[in-house]
């Protein structure tokens, strides 16, 4: 039975498309029009009670949160592609450690700038720019960080890749893209070039350009 | 050799941490980092964590930060120890990790703000955000009759025993449970207020509460 992935089109799904992919495993993808609201009707509740995007069907065996997902791909399909979980129990901590700051200190204001500044003229909501200011402003703090890390080690995690560089790459794709403040990667040298070369892998390439919204 | 936790025994991150030690029977020294003065952010503990956050953990020359990577690593290296909190299975730790994510980006996205603003703030004589309290308010509502429903199929988050999931809920519904309408929130739905019930009845969160100064 062919794995099927929600929502394919959106930043959070692509986590978890890229991890599919980079693993060569393959997968059906069903649509989600979240601008609709497809998110919210009842058939869609009851695979994802939080009215959230992708989940991940695997015959009756179902399970949502981008991050969950990726971990399942990256375990299950552990002897085939890269082994994006490090190879010990400590580097799978570095992984999941860079993770979590994915999750809790990088996709909060990015996400913010993603609402304010891609989706409020195309739903019709005001963009707020105090919000805008203060996420740029902390999204860049963060990258500091960031710049640090990556002046010592090739990747987030050590010198391999792993979920959590790949973590980055969807709404990332938006910060140089649509919402026009590349200069937050492109004006740190160490961020600049892991940008590089995690957004021209093969696996984000063809995700990339398969599964992308006309924003 | 002792594991060290760096953080602030009365603080919700460093907490998740040590529930997970004393869940896994695991030694462990807490080493205070001062909050209320921000030691936090000085330039000794930013060489721990680069953040300026609470916690981290020094375990001979292993260092992490992340309380839920902390708790992860943690629960892996002592799989055969203690309670086993990763699940049984690829596909029900694939659930473990669901749950403890809801926690990170449904729950804990609301409980903070609502804890730093009716808790934090007062102590530190600064103002309220009155109207973002209501808001948050009414999304935790929603947020937990979801968690409800949930719960009234399945004994724990993830099924049928104690894992990660539940574990890493349970600082911030410490400071929850002790204001009041969030208290009635919880109590008016049964299913929910059951397993909170049962897991604050753990001798963890009861040894916890001790180290906390309760």
């Amino acid at each position: 039975m062919v794995l099927t992935i929600y929502a394919p089109l959106f930043a959070s799904s692509k986590r978890a498309v890229v991890t599919l992919v980079e693993k060569g495993v393959s997968f059906e993808t069903v649509n989600v029009d979240l601008m609709k609201g497809e998110q919210r009707q009842p058939e869609y509740l009851a695979i994802q009670p939080f009215g959230k995007i992708p989940v991940l069907v695997d015959g009756d065996y179902k399970i949502f949160e981008s991050r969950a997902i990726m971990r399942y791909i990256a375990e299950k399909y552990r002897s085939q592609g890269p082994d994006l979980l490090g190879k010990t129990i400590e580097e799978r901590g570095q992984v999941e450690q860079w993770l979590d700051v994915e999750a809790t200190s990088y996709h909060p204001p990015l996400l913010a700038l993603t609402l304010n500044i891609v989706f409020a003229p195309l739903m019709g909501f005001p963009a707020d720019e105090k919000v805008i200011k203060e996420s740029e402003e902390k999204l860049g703090e963060v990258l500091d960080v960031y710049e640090a890390q990556l002046s010592k080690n090739e990747y987030l995690a050590g010198d391999f890749v792993s979920l959590a560089d790949l973590a980055h790459l969807p709404f990332t794709e938006y910060l140089v893209g649509p919402i026009g403040k590349a200069h937050l990667i492109k004006d740190r040298k160490h961020v600049s070039a892991w940008w590089d070369k995690i957004s021209s892998r093969a696996a984000w390439k063809e995700v990339s350009a398969k599964y992308s919204l006309p924003v | 050799m002792v594991v060290k936790l760096y953080g602030q025994v009365t603080a919700a991150c460093p907490q998740r941490v040590l529930l997970c030690f004393l869940e896994k029977e695991i030694e462990f020294e807490i080493i205070h980092i001062d909050l209320d003065t921000f030691e936090q952010k000085k330039t000794e503990h930013l060489l721990r964590q680069p953040f300026g956050q609470v916690p981290a953990i020094e375990d001979g020359d292993f260092k992490l930060f992340e309380s839920r990577a902390i708790a992860r690593y943690y629960a892996t290296k002592y799989a055969d120890q203690g309670t086993n909190l990763l699940g049984k299975s690829l596909e029900h730790r694939a659930i473990v990790d669901q749950w403890a994510d809801v926690e990170t980006h449904y729950f804990n996205a609301l409980a903070h703000p609502i804890v730093i603003n009716l808790i934090i703030k007062p102590r530190l004589g600064e103002k309220c955000d009155v109207v973002l309290v209501e808001e948050l308010k009414v999304k935790l509502g929603v947020v937990l009759d979801i968690y409800n429903n949930r719960l009234s199929s399945n004994r724990f988050l993830a099924g049928e025993e104690f894992t990660m999931a539940d574990l890493t809920h349970m600082p911030a519904m410490g400071y929850l449970m002790s204001i009041t309408d969030i208290n009635q929130m919880v109590k008016a739905r049964g299913s929910f207020n059951r397993w909170w019930e049962e897991i604050s009845d753990r001798p963890s969160w009861k040894k916890l509460m001790v180290l906390a100064g309760h």
